[in-house]
C-alpha cells in the first residue's frame, strides 16, 4: 500500500525494532515464571471443571493444593500427570478427590518421568484437538455462510442475565451487527476465579462463565444460519484469570477476545508482573484457536488526552504487536485498538482523527484494527452523540477499519437499550455504504495537516519507543507514561499468584500450541 | 399582531413546539410486538394514556425479534406550576481555581487534603479522573493542579473501607466518591454503606463527604447522607468551592 501519509518508513521501523527489543526483555521475564492462573488454566485445558461444595471452581482447589504443597514452581501438568500415573484416574476424578481431601496431589509417590510425560500429553492432545476442531468449525461456517464486510459491525449485550443477553443479541444480529460482545459484570475483572454455570445477575454486564460462552454461542449459530452470516462472539480476556478465560473462549469458539497486555495494570491495577505472564499463555491460546485478539489503546485516552498523547497509543500498538507475535498471533488475529477520542469542540479535530486512523492503517497493514467510538465527550445530548458517532463511522470507512465497535447515542446514559443498537447499525451501515470507497478515491495534500499531524505522532512514538528500550517496560509504567497513570513493579492486585519456574517446570499447551502442532 | 401572542402563564407550563401551549412532546419507544399495523396502534394507545392527546406514530421499525421501535409526537395534556418548585442545590458562587487558591491561603493556611474513588465494584473513573486529575476535563484543570490543595484519586474499584482508611490515614479534609454504573441502583446501596461505615468511624462530623456522577444530583446526596452531590457539567472548581468553604464552614480548619 502506497502511503498516503508520507511517512518515513525508516522512523517506522526504528519504531518497530525498538518495541521487539522491549517484548524481548520482558519475554525473559515471562519464561522464567508462571502463576496461579496460568496453572488453573492448565488444570482447565487437561479436562478439570466443576465447583466444589462452597461454589469453589475445581481448578482453584486443585492449584491451591498444589501451592499449598509447595508444589506450584514445577507446573500443574506434572502433579496431574504424576496423579494420573499414579491412580488411574481422569484429571477431573482427580481434582474431585483433591477437593474431598481423599488424596493430596503432592505428596503421591512420584512416577516415572516418561509415564507422567506420556499421561499428561495424551490428554493434553485431546484438547488440542478439540480446539482444532472448533477452529475448522468456524472456518467452515465462514466459507459455506460467509460474513459480513469489513469494518464488522460490533456492538455489545450487557444485561447481566446471560438469556436476555441472546435475546439482545439475536436482535443485533437482525439488524446488521457482526460481532456481539457480552460485556462482564464490573467486578469480574478482580476475581482471582472464574463463576461457574449460567448466571442471570450482574452488575453493568455479565459473568463470563464457560456455560454463559456456551449458550451465547450456540444462540449465535443458530441465528448465523438463519440469516446466512457468520456472527462472532466476542468476551473479554482481562484480570486476574486471563489465561482461563482464553480457554474457555478456545473450547467454546468464541471469535474475538478483548486482550491487552498492559491493560490490567493500567486500569485494573492488576500487578505488572502477574499480567505480563498471564498475557503471554492467553495469547497462545488465543493464537492458536483463531481467536481475534483487540487491545485495548482506547483506554488510555479515557485518562489522557487524545489529541496529546496520541503518540502513546500508537507506541502501545506497537508494543502489543510485538507481545503479539512473541506468542504466536498472525497479524491477521491483531485487532489493534484505538479511538475517536478528542474533544468534538477542537478545531480540525475531525482531520487529527482521520491521520490517526490513517496512519494506524498503514503502520499495520494486516492487522484487523479495532476502532473505538467517542465516549468521553458524549453528553446524553443524544443527538449530537448520534452525529458524533457518524463522524467516527465516516472515518472508519475512509481508513479501512476492520473491527467498529458502534457508538451509542445513549453512550453517558444506561447500557444500550433494544433501539439504541439499531439506531448505531443504521447509521454505521448507512455511512459505510454510502461512502464504501472514498478511501481509494481520495488523496491528502503533500505537507497539509493530515499529513503533518501523522508525520508528527509517528515521530513521538517512535521516541517514546526508544525511551522505553533503554528503560524497560516495567520502569515506563511505574513513571506513569502509558495513560497517566502510574502503577509499581511489587504493586496491585495478585503479586502472591506469581511463582517461579523451577528447571524441570513444564507446560504441554506452550508446547503443542506455540510449537510444531500448529 | 404582537399582542396577539399569549403570554406564559407560569402557573400552567407544558411543553412548546411552535406555538404556545401546543404540549408537543418527540418520544421514542420499543413494545414488545411484532412489526406491523397492530402495533402501531398500540404505541398511540399507550401514548394517550401517557396523558398525549392527538399522539402520531411518525416512524416505527422491525426490530427483528417479533419487537417494533416507534417515533412518536403527542400532545402534553398535563400542566406544572412553574412558581411553586423548589429544587435543593448546591447553592454557591463557585470560585474559579485562582480564587480557590487564595481562599485556602487566606482563610485556612495550610493544605486541605482530599481523597477521592470510584468505590465498590465501579470501574469507570473517567468521572473522578475529571475532578482530581492535573488534566481535568474540557479545559478545566483538575484538583491535583490546584495550589493548596493535595488531591488523592485512588482510582476504581476501591472498597468503602480501603477508601476510609485512606482518608483517615491522611487526615482528609474530604472523601469525594464517583459512582458510574448505576445498573440495578447498585450506586445507592454503595454510597449508603460509605456512609454508615463513616459514621460507625466516629469521624462524620469531622469530614467533607461528597459524592458525583451522571446519575447523582446533590438531592439525592443530601437524601444519603452527602453534604453535596455533583452531577453533570459539574467541573474542579465547584467541588474545590463546595469543600473549603464547608471547612471554613464547619470550622474544621
Amino acid at each position: 500500500m502506497e502511503s498516503k501519509l508520507n511517512l518515513n518508513p525508516r522512523l517506522i521501523d526504528s519504531a518497530r525494532s525498538a518495541a521487539k527489543n522491549i517484548a524481548e526483555d520482558v519475554q525473559n521475564f515471562i519464561d522464567k515464571n508462571t502463576t496461579v492462573a496460568v496453572e488453573r488454566t492448565v488444570a482447565r485445558l487437561m479436562g478439570v471443571d466443576g465447583v466444589d461444595e462452597i461454589d469453589k471452581p475445581l481448578p482453584n482447589v486443585l492449584i491451591d493444593a498444589i501451592k499449598e504443597g509447595g508444589g506450584l514452581s514445577r507446573g500443574a501438568a506434572f502433579w496431574i500427570g504424576n496423579a494420573m500415573v499414579n491412580t488411574g484416574k481422569t484429571p477431573q476424578e482427580i481434582a474431585e478427590m483433591v477437593s474431598s481431601g481423599e488424596i493430596e496431589i503432592t505428596k503421591l509417590p512420584i512416577a516415572d518421568e516418561n509415564k507422567i510425560m506420556e499421561a499428561v500429553y495424551e490428554t493434553a492432545r485431546q484438547t488440542v484437538e478439540r480446539i482444532k476442531n472448533n477452529r475448522a468449525k468456524r472456518d467452515e461456517y465462514l466459507n459455506t455462510l460467509g460474513e459480513g464486510r469489513r469494518p464488522y459491525l460490533y456492538v455489545i449485550v450487557a444485561t447481566g442475565n446471560i438469556y436476555e443477553d441472546v435475546l439482545q443479541a439475536q436482535a443485533a444480529a437482525k439488524q446488521g451487527a457482526d460481532i456481539i460482545a457480552v460485556i462482564r459484570t464490573t467486578a469480574q475483572s478482580l476475581l482471582d476465579y472464574v463463576p461457574y454455570g449460567p448466571t442471570t445477575e450482574g452488575f453493568g454486564g455479565t459473568y463470563a462463565t464457560q456455560e454463559n460462552f456456551r449458550i451465547m454461542r450456540k444462540a449465535l449459530d443458530e441465528v448465523s444460519v438463519e440469516l446466512g452470516r457468520y456472527i462472532r462472539l466476542c468476551n473479554y480476556c482481562s484480570g486476574l484469570c486471563m489465561p482461563e478465560i482464553a480457554a474457555m473462549g478456545a473450547l467454546e469458539r468464541l471469535d474475538v477476545m478483548l486482550n491487552d497486555a498492559l491493560y490490567g495494570i493500567l486500569f485494573r491495577d492488576i500487578n505488572m508482573q502477574r499480567t505480563l505472564v498471564d498475557q503471554f499463555f492467553s495469547r497462545i491460546i488465543n493464537g492458536f484457536a483463531g481467536i481475534i485478539i483487540n487491545t485495548g489503546e482506547d483506554n488510555y485516552l479515557t485518562t489522557a488526552d487524545a489529541y496529546e498523547e496520541a503518540h502513546t497509543v500508537l507506541a502501545s500498538q506497537f508494543i502489543n504487536e510485538q507481545f503479539a507475535l512473541k506468542a504466536g498471533i498472525p497479524e491477521e488475529q491483531m485487532g489493534l485498538g484505538h479511538a475517536f477520542e478528542m474533544n468534538p469542540m477542537l478545531e480540525n479535530g475531525f482531520l487529527y482523527e482521520l491521520a490517526q486512523a490513517q496512519m494506524a492503517r498503514e503502520i499495520f497493514p494486516k492487522a484487523p484494527l479495532k476502532y473505538m467510538p467517542p465516549t468521553k465527550y458524549m453528553t446524553g445530548n443524544i443527538f449530537r452523540g448520534h452525529l458524533q458517532d457518524a463522524m467516527f463511522n465516516f472515518i472508519s470507512i475512509w481508513t479501512h477499519q476492520g473491527i467498529q465497535l458502534l457508538g451509542m447515542p445513549t453512550e453517558a446514559i444506561h447500557t444500550p437499550h433494544l433501539h439504541d443498537r439499531m439506531l448505531s447499525i443504521e447509521n454505521a451501515q448507512y455511512i459505510f455504504n454510502n461512502a464504501r470507497d472514498i478511501g481509494n478515491d481520495i488523496e491528502f495534500k503533500k505537507d497539509g495537516i493530515i499529513q503533518k499531524r501523522a508525520q508528527e505522532v509517528l515521530a513521538k512514538a517512535e521516541e517514546l519507543l526508544k525511551e522505553i528500550e533503554r528503560e524497560g517496560i516495567f520502569s515506563t509504567i511505574e513513571k506513569g507514561k502509558f495513560g497517566g497513570v502510574k502503577r509499581s513493579f511489587t504493586g496491585g492486585k495478585g503479586l502472591e499468584g506469581v511463582v517461579e519456574k523451577d528447571e524441570k517446570y513444564f507446560n504441554p499447551f506452550i508446547d503443542l500450541m506455540l510449537g510444531g502442532a500448529r | 399582531m404582537m399582542e396577539n401572542i399569549q403570554k406564559v402563564d407560569l402557573t400552567k407550563i407544558k411543553p412548546y413546539g411552535d406555538t404556545l401551549n401546543d404540549g408537543m412532546v418527540q418520544m421514542s419507544f420499543t413494545l414488545p410486538v411484532p412489526y406491523g399495523d397492530e402495533a402501531n396502534e398500540a404505541a398511540k394507545q399507550l401514548a394517550e394514556k401517557m396523558g398525549f392527546d392527538d399522539p402520531a406514530v411518525v416512524f416505527s421499525k422491525d426490530l427483528g425479534v417479533g419487537y417494533t421501535y416507534f417515533i412518536l409526537y403527542g400532545k402534553c395534556t398535563h400542566t406544572v406550576d412553574y412558581t411553586s418548585i423548589e429544587v435543593p442545590k448546591v447553592d454557591m458562587e463557585f470560585m474559579d481555581r485562582e480564587e480557590v487558591e487564595e481562599y485556602i491561603k487566606k482563610y485556612i493556611k495550610r493544605d486541605v487534603v482530599i481523597v477521592g474513588a470510584c468505590t465498590g465494584t465501579d470501574a469507570h473513573t473517567v468521572g473522578i479522573d475529571a475532578i482530581m486529575n492535573m488534566k481535568g476535563f474540557d479545559g478545566n484543570y483538575g484538583l491535583e493542579r490546584y495550589k493548596g490543595i493535595n488531591a488523592i484519586n485512588m482510582g476504581s474499584q476501591v472498597p468503602n473501607e480501603e477508601l476510609i482508611a485512606k482518608a483517615i490515614e491522611v487526615k482528609a479534609d474530604a472523601i469525594l466518591v464517583s459512582q458510574v454504573v448505576t445498573q440495578k441502583d447498585v450506586h445507592i446501596t454503595n454510597l449508603t454503606q460509605l456512609v454508615e461505615m463513616v459514621e460507625a468511624e466516629g469521624i462524620r462530623d469531622k469530614i467533607i463527604l461528597v459524592c458525583g456522577g451522571p446519575r447523582i444530583d446533590h438531592e439525592l446526596a443530601q437524601e444519603l447522607g452527602y453534604d453535596a452531590g455533583f452531577g453533570r457539567g459539574s467541573y474542579a472548581n465547584h467541588v474545590a468551592t463546595f469543600v473549603v468553604k464547608q471547612i471554613v464552614e464547619r470550622n474544621l480548619i
